[in-house]
């Protein structure tokens, strides 16, 4: 069976792993600490796929019908 | 935000007998409560070590005062198990499951060893355990014999309310008990239970915990004589039982009188516990009244639950009916004296205001404005009578507070339930009026979803400086007119003030100087503006644009489609021929028809717009000067509507007749062409849904005809046009049922079928597909129906009233799931949306951090307007 890049398709929104120091960035930018992000499991189809590990920081550009685009932050759990 | 504590779990489980003694200060023997001299009784019911709840006396156990000692359980050993009626089905599963003789769960061990792998991997995910556990019951069940001791197994019947029979011979509780005691802790497992905090021989009660007095508090009657608790006159039947039961098996009475009194005790356990027990006859009171037992304290909507944690009575509240009063501002509401001199506000006495305060105490309790309690500094309260009102007076001091009744001008909240939305709940100005109901400007109906056929309302003072500023910088009705919703104005006019505007404005309507100061007289600051004419006699006239001109602010422009606008092809603007294009030009009305359109609630495009250009104030008086406005106009014009509005000319009535024929025999030629094979079906239907499809197309047709001919005749004079051509109440389908022909009745979108066999009612052929047959109603309501078609009317209407109760009810249900879920989000400064513990829900409000009713929708015709306001800047 032919493999696929679950990005490729047209439903899922882009996921970008963030790096420690954008991670801290965006932690620090709304004042909270990691726990108080929305969560993803590691064994999401996508966090497989762009090599997410435990404790990392998920970007999801999502298309939104209000503002178009919206960004959300996931952080990476067991 | 910090918690102080966090909740980490919560475990539930059932407490043992040596529990319950444990944490009992009392063992009590004795039935009695006080003594003949009102003392409580040691071992008794009242004993002192329970607590206390008479003033003036310390508890025993811990020393405290009524008030501040919670109590304390004590115990009372039974005789005998009890079952506890709460576990009686659970009983009966595990009786069934485990071995007669050796009490073992009836499973493999390998089986057991799976299901406790499935109980503990859900109880990890923490998900129920309930349908695992039902498997592993239905499943030892099913063991005729037992695999460990190969006892043969007996079918055990389960006799309502509370017993429990096998093989003929009824299980007494110690023989459950005794079967319990012997389940291995590692069999309690697969039942979903803890060994620990749970053994199943905890389910018949050996020891009962009594309820401290602060639970069951006795009440002193003016009489003298004391009056019990339900609980203590419960537990006083099973100490009285329970001490005869011992008694009668002491001196070796026959086992007949013991079962008994067993099975006495039993019942005055199960109904201490649940007094609504199917099959257990309730406990009375002397009077016959059912006792209230632990259980109906904590059921249902008035129990401890919904009834006093969720919601409970308040001080400073107000109900009663409401009704409308035209001539207050939105921003008001009518308060009755009497109520005003009920409610208070507190009011802090300092060095400035106090010769105010005086006067007010001066005036005592009775008269209002007065004063109905001062606190001192020191915290005591006296209450102002008109005794000693002069006197209070002149002691008053900086630092006491007086209670000052309700007075004009107070900031209260006012509210109707159900309270489904934030505008349920909005923020008033008193005005104390005479007579008994709450008064409010009919223009704020539409946000309460008030009507006044009974309505009731509440009214709430806010009772610190806090409170009050924010229920008058938030929760003023002038900053709740835009809806979070969808942005737009849910506060306007409805009903007679739309019809009102309607006939001030629509054409040119003249207005003589008297008639202009009679539409004027309630507004305030306004100048009459130059006449539009003179008539023939040289009098000047005014038109009704003009005046209605003179309350929208000035460098007002707005252009808009009035509600009856017919959507022409091509817009002729200013030149419209119904007057429907409305233009707003420097706060002057050029053209156009003022209607719902325009001043509606839930549409009013100037009240939108005078809002998001001139501030909530200014937006505020614009509904108050339009709804006065409007009132003037209604009454200027003279506006009626009666069963003759609805007459129609006989030509009319003909022309109708005739449709209705044509109507008729379409559809019998569309039979015909089906009966014949003729009919071409539709794409991707049958033939026989086409036909239908196509007699419902016809008949639609057939009734809109009619309407518009009747509409043609009744024309824009009659009253009810103008109600449905400015939106102020019905439609013209409704005109037209009630002039023309009430059309087609349905049911589920279909013309009616359901009825005898074959055809609808025993006046029809079977299988007569033409219109009568199926609900059609040639009628109107006027001319009234004949008696088949006031049938059909009636299942169609029965659908509507069957559907509108089942769709209430839903959407209430889902609307408290909704709130439920969501009632602890709020949003941040920042603009992220987080919930209690800090987690972020939502990066940004809505995901575009926009409040909805503070946006003004980025449409091309606001580009166009802010082009076109530079521009004018520009030439000035």
């Amino acid at each position: 069976m032919k493999k696929f890049a679950l990005q490729d398709h047209g439903l899922v929104p882009a996921h970008i792993l963030l790096t420690v120091e954008e991670s801290d960035e965006v932690l620090q930018s709304y004042g909270v600490d990691s726990a108080h992000l929305p969560k993803i499991r590691v064994s999401d189809p996508v966090v497989k796929e762009i090599g997410g590990k435990v404790g990392d920081v998920v970007k999801i550009i999502r298309n939104s019908s209000t503002s178009g685009e919206s960004v959300f932050y996931r952080l990476v759990i067991d | 935000m910090t918690v102080p504590k966090r909740i980490g779990k919560i475990s539930f489980g059932l407490i043992s007998p040596q529990e319950f003694r444990r944490m009992s200060v009392v063992k009590i023997i004795t039935a009695d409560t006080y003594d003949d001299d009102g003392f409580p009784i040691e071992m008794g019911l009242m004993d002192p070590r329970l607590g206390v709840i008479d003033p003036g006396l310390r508890c025993r156990s811990c020393g405290g005062r009524p008030g501040e000692c919670p109590g304390h359980f004590g115990h009372i050993d039974l005789i005998a198990p009890v079952i506890h009626v709460g576990f009686a089905k659970l009983i009966r599963k595990i009786l069934r499951g485990i071995c007669r003789e050796c009490s073992r769960l009836m499973l493999l061990d390998g089986e057991k060893r799976m299901y406790i792998d499935q109980i503990e991997t859900l109880v990890r995910l923490g998900q129920t355990t309930d349908d695992i556990v039902n498997k592993v019951f239905a499943e030892a069940r099913k063991h005729k014999v037992c695999p460990y001791c190969s006892a043969p197994q007996q079918e055990i019947k389960f006799e309502r309310p509370l017993a429990y029979v096998e093989d003929g011979h009824k299980l007494t509780a110690s023989d459950i008990r005794d079967r319990f005691e012997k389940i291995p802790d590692e069999d309690v497992k697969v039942m979903g239970m803890n060994p620990d905090t749970a053994r199943p021989e905890w389910m018949l009660l050996t020891v009962l915990p009594v309820p401290p007095v602060t639970m069951r508090p006795s009440i002193t009657l003016e009489s003298g004589q004391r009056s019990e608790d339900d609980l203590t006159h419960k537990l006083v039947d099973i100490i009285r039982i329970n001490q005869r039961f011992q008694e009668n098996r002491e001196a070796g009475a026959p086992q007949l009188i013991i079962e008994d009194l067993w099975e006495l005790l039993q019942y005055h356990i199960t109904t201490f516990l649940d007094n609504t027990v199917s099959g257990v006859p309730p406990a009375r009171h002397r009077s016959g009244r059912p006792l209230k037992t632990l259980s109906q304290r904590l059921k249902g909507k008035e129990g401890r639950f919904r009834g006093s944690l969720s919601g409970k009575r308040v001080n400073f509240s107000a109900r009663t009916v409401i009704s409308p009063d035209p001539n207050l501002s939105i921003n008001e509401v009518g308060v009755p004296l009497e109520i005003a001199m009920e409610l208070s506000v507190p009011l802090v006495v300092s060095p400035r205001n106090i010769e105010v305060m005086r006067d007010f105490v001066r005036r005592g309790s009775d008269k209002h404005p007065g004063v109905n309690y001062i606190t001192r500094a020191d915290g005591r309260r006296v209450k102002v009578t008109e005794r000693n009102a002069e006197e209070v007076a002149e002691q008053l001091e900086p630092g006491w507070r007086i209670d000052r009744q309700l007075m004009d001008g107070d900031i209260v909240l006012f509210n109707r339930q159900p309270s489904l939305h934030r505008m349920s709940i909005m923020s008033h100005r008193v005005i104390v009026m005479p007579h008994k109901t709450f008064r409010l400007n009919p223009a704020v109906c539409p946000p309460y979803n008030a009507d006044f056929d009974g309505d009731e309302m509440n009214l709430h003072v806010p009772q610190t400086e806090e409170a009050r500023a924010e229920a008058e910088i938030l929760m003023r009705v002038q900053e709740n007119i835009l809806s979070p919703r969808f942005g737009g104005p849910i506060i306007g006019g409805i009903h007679d003030y739309v019809t009102g505007n309607f006939l001030l404005t629509h054409g040119e309507r003249r207005i003589n100087r008297l008639e202009v100061m009679d539409v004027l007289k309630k507004l305030h600051h306004i100048e009459i503006p130059e006449p539009a004419g003179w008539d023939e006699a040289g009098a000047p006239y005014w038109t009704g644009k003009q005046i209605f001109s003179l309350i929208l602010p000035k460098g007002l422009n707005l252009e808009f489609k009035a509600s009856f606008c017919k959507n022409c092809d091509s817009c002729k603007r200013d030149g419209c021929d119904d007057d429907a294009y409305v233009a707003i030009r420097d706060g002057e009305i050029i053209c156009g028809t003022i209607d719902a359109a325009a001043v509606g609630a839930f549409k009013g495009k100037i009240t939108d717009r005078v809002i998001k250009e001139y501030g909530p104030t200014v937006g505020a008086g614009f509904i108050d000067g339009m709804t006065q406005m409007a009132i003037r106009g209604i009454m200027l014009a003279g506006f009626s509507f009666g069963i003759d509005d609805e007459d129609i000319p006989k030509e009319a009535g003909d022309q109708i007749e005739d449709v209705l024929n044509a109507a008729r025999e379409n559809v019998r030629k569309l039979i015909d062409a089906y009966k014949a094979g003729e009919l071409e079906p539709l794409p991707g239907r049958t033939l026989d849904e086409t036909l239908e499809m196509r007699i419902m197309q016809t008949l639609g047709k057939a009734r809109d005809n009619t309407g518009s001919i009747a509409g043609r005749y009744l024309g824009i004079d009659n009253s009810g046009v103008v109600m449905a051509v400015s939106g102020a109440r019905g439609s013209m389908l409704n005109l037209t049922q009630m002039a023309a022909c009430v059309g087609q009745q349905s049911v589920r979108g279909e013309r009616i079928r359901r009825g005898y066999e074959g055809r609808t009612l025993p006046h029809f052929r079977r299988g007569d597909l033409g219109a009568e047959a199926h609900g059609f109603v040639h009628s109107s309501y006027k001319e009234g129906l004949n008696p088949t078609e006031f049938f059909f009317h009636a299942i169609g209407g029965r659908e509507g009233l069957v559907d509108t109760a089942i769709r209430t009810s839903q959407s209430g249900y889902l609307q408290r799931r909704l709130i439920n879920a969501l009632q602890d989000l709020e949003v941040q400064y920042d603009g992220t949306v987080k919930e209690t513990r800090g987690i972020i829900v939502q990066f940004s409000y809505g995901e575009d951090g926009v409040d909805a009713s503070k946006r003004d929708y980025a449409s091309p015709e606001n580009v166009h307007r802010i082009v076109q306001r530079v521009l004018r800047k520009e030439g000035a």
